[in-house]
């Protein structure tokens, strides 16, 4: 007979799932599913509303990555008013994209991740947590907790506020970057540089007590899709997608983002709230993609500054033919990118054009249809918005980076509980590595329904009946 | 013209016949809520704010439509006005889609502002969610009906002090709407001159600019004393 275990909630993730492990009658897992349990509607609810309130209004969709969403918003926007926006307005938006991906991905590696790195995957689930770390591993936590201070404190430099900052528009920005800010920002930079070299250096230490997870939470051959700048390497404001397989051969090239629709399609599955993308010209099957840190390492010729692309050569080593396909592995294309962040906003600090006077072009909507993407800290992220001869929604698609993860999710869960589920003698740390394997991905569920968060997660296994065995909840 | 004598929270105070206890107290630095009301249109008593208790009288009375008596005495800040007040308060907020966090007037606004004055921090009656439009076809300006509460400063505003008369409520209850020129769409009005005074007087982010960001409307209402003053008084300054 067949049985189900579920782990519900799953925690240290942003946002609300479960995970569900299917047990079959000789007592193997054959199938494991990840759900995300939220809805939101914010495409549904935009329409009808300027286009102006929408960067402000779409920050909301995430309190991880409001920038993102304003930034994809605004250049929606841009599209629709039909305007260049003026170079420092490009510049304060590229600033404040780093500071938020370094703030997102210290969350995820420091806040979330690191516990199960740092004290194992089967340390006691009371002690498992970022809290009880501060007190043996002080220096650590506390450099976590200031990065993302750092990141946070730059967005409220620029935008006006930490979370949801909404000084970003159509046309531009509305605010003039001040020099006092850049004072208060450039003290900070050696202790980021330090703290991302330790980082670094300990994440690279876990390899080897780690190796047969690292072996088999989600190491699946997938295509990896990013944004990649004219010289081939990180882009996250701008550029073109590129599309690379597992071996290392470039599939596609310089593909105009405005033009996704054409080769990336969405599904509804019943199983989850999320859509999932696949790239359009290899099909379901075939086209399973992979966004975020690893997936744009991957696509990249290089990071582009100097310290990043020391750590890239390490990176590349991971893996075969200068492809890592271990999702494990997102960890450390985090960190790198979180160090190629610094560098960028120590470029753009002393940068003049970032001080520049006009910041906004004003236009009334010049065109019906406007597409706007950026990298956010999660993978890719597209805003479509079609409007009226007033400016006025008339529909909105959201495109996220967990969404497009979400098939590569599953495939990481279903091989991480074949690996180390045993229905039989279930332990807690069993569970875990289950969870560790989404974390990851670091997906963030309320981004990917555009659905009301709810913090936590669970795991279920059930049978071939589907009843229930087993259910943990946090 | 005679003086009359009232006594406010305990204090005398001198009007002349006709003054409402509003304008009186506000002579007098005594600080009534209100929303509808505005200095140099005429009241209407719409929002119901400045309710304040009468003695010898059983019912609150609105005090920008209650003229002065000899011998009144009026208290404006007691616990049950106070009470009244967060309630009506929270109706308001009720009875439309007031989403400050996305809102052109995000921390511009008096509606906000006197909630937080009352302290209002959550709402004891259900959400009404009633789905209303927006109305951008006007060329400089926009309407939020989401955000409107009915307090008719621009229908007033409009007719008075531009003469053009664009405004007017019509339906009833939480259906009670703008309408410029009988139920045009804005842009469409043959009256409306583009003026934006109704924008600068509405209290919320109903009327704004068109293309304005979220807490990006500033209102400017200095304009309208410069323009009463100007006509009663014939000075032309800006700051009488």
């Amino acid at each position: 007979m067949s049985k189900r275990i579920l782990i519900d909630p799953v925690t240290r993730i942003e946002g609300h799932a479960k995970i569900s492990i299917e047990v079959d009658a000789a007592g193997k897992v054959s199938d494991a599913k990840f759900h995300i349990v939220e809805f939101r509607g914010f495409e549904k609810f935009c329409e009808g509303r300027p286009v102006s309130e929408m960067p402000g209004f779409m920050a909301r969709v995430c309190g991880i990555c409001p920038v993102s969403h304003a930034l994809a918003s605004s250049k929606a926007g841009d599209r629709i008013l039909g305007v260049d926006v003026p170079l420092a307005a490009v510049k304060q938006r590229r600033l404040t994209s780093y500071a938020q991906i370094l703030q997102s991905h210290a969350l995820s590696f420091f806040h979330l991740s690191s516990p199960d790195l740092l004290l194992g995957l089967d340390a006691d689930p009371k002690t498992r947590n970022i809290f009880a770390m501060a007190n043996n591993h002080e220096d650590f936590v506390r450099r976590g907790i200031r990065v993302r201070k750092f990141g946070q404190r730059a967005v409220e430099l620029v935008g006006g506020r930490k979370v949801h900052p909404g000084w970003s528009v159509p046309g531009g920005v509305t605010t003039v970057f001040p020099k006092e800010a850049a004072d208060e920002l450039k003290p900070w930079l050696p202790e980021m540089y330090e703290s991302m070299d330790l980082a670094l250096a300990w994440l690279k230490k876990s390899f080897v007590p780690l190796k047969a997870e690292i072996d088999a939470m989600g190491d699946f051959p997938s295509l990896f899709m990013g944004l990649v700048d004219e010289h081939g390497n990180l882009e996250f404001y701008d550029g073109k997608v590129r599309v690379v397989d597992s071996d290392g051969k470039v599939v596609a090239d310089a593909l105009d983002p405005s033009k996704y629709t054409s080769w990336v399609s969405e599904v509804a599955e019943p199983y989850t709230y999320v859509k999932p993308t696949f790239y359009t010209p290899l099909g379901e099957k075939l086209g399973m993609y992979r966004v975020g840190p690893l997936a744009r390492l991957n696509v990249v010729k290089n990071a582009g500054t100097p310290r990043a692309d020391v750590e890239m050569k390490d990176f590349r080593a991971l893996g075969q033919a200068g492809i890592v396909s271990k999702s494990f592995h997102y960890h450390l294309a985090r960190l790198i990118e979180m160090l190629h962040c610094v560098e960028r906003i120590e470029e753009l600090l002393a940068d003049p054009e970032l001080y520049g006077t006009r910041v906004r072009s004003h236009a009334e909507p010049n065109h019906s249809e406007g597409i706007g993407y950026c990298e956010a800290p999660r993978g890719i992220l597209w805003h479509h918005y079609k409007v009226d001869g007033d400016g006025k929604v008339l529909k909105a698609n959201l495109l996220i980076a967990t969404q497009q993860n979400n098939d590569a999710m599953q495939a990481a869960v279903k091989q991480t509980a074949q690996r180390f589920v045993d229905p039989n003698n279930l332990s807690e740390g069993m569970l875990n590595r289950v969870e560790a394997a989404i974390r990851c991905f670091d997906p963030c569920l309320s981004c990917s329904t555009h659905a009301l968060g709810q913090m936590a997660m669970s795991v279920d296994v059930r049978g071939p009946g589907g009843e229930l065995l087993a259910h943990r909840e946090r | 013209m005679s003086v009359k004598t009232l006594t406010i929270d305990g204090k005398m105070m001198t009007g002349v016949e006709g003054d409402t206890v509003f304008t009186v107290a506000f002579h007098n630095q005594v600080q009534i809520p209100r929303l509808c009301h505005l200095g140099g249109v005429p009241d209407v008593g719409a929002c119901r704010m400045c309710l304040v208790e009468v003695e010898g009288r059983s019912k609150l009375s609105a005090s920008c439509m209650t003229t002065i008596e000899e011998g009144m005495v009026v208290r404006t800040d007691t616990e049950q006005l106070r009470e009244y007040r967060k309630l009506l308060m929270e109706l308001l907020l009720a009875e439309g889609n007031h989403v400050c966090s996305v809102c052109v007037s995000n921390g511009n606004c008096e509606l906000q502002d006197l909630a937080t004055h009352l302290g209002v921090d959550h709402v004891r009656v259900p959400y009404r969610h009633p789905r209303r439009e927006v109305d951008l076809s006007h060329e400089r300006f926009g309407l939020d009906q989401n955000r409107c509460i009915a307090c008719t400063r621009c229908v007033r505003t409009c007719d008075e002090v531009e003469g053009a008369h664009v405004w007017d409520m019509a339906g009833r209850g939480e259906k009670l709407h703008l309408v410029a020129d009988l139920g045009e769409p804005w842009g469409n009005s043959e009256n409306c001159t583009k003026c934006g005074k109704c924008v600068q007087v509405c209290p919320t982010g109903a009327l704004f600019t068109k293309g304005s960001a979220v807490g990006e409307m500033e209102k400017d209402r200095s304009f309208l004393k410069y323009i009463v003053y100007g006509r009663e008084r014939h000075q032309w300054v800006k700051k009488p």
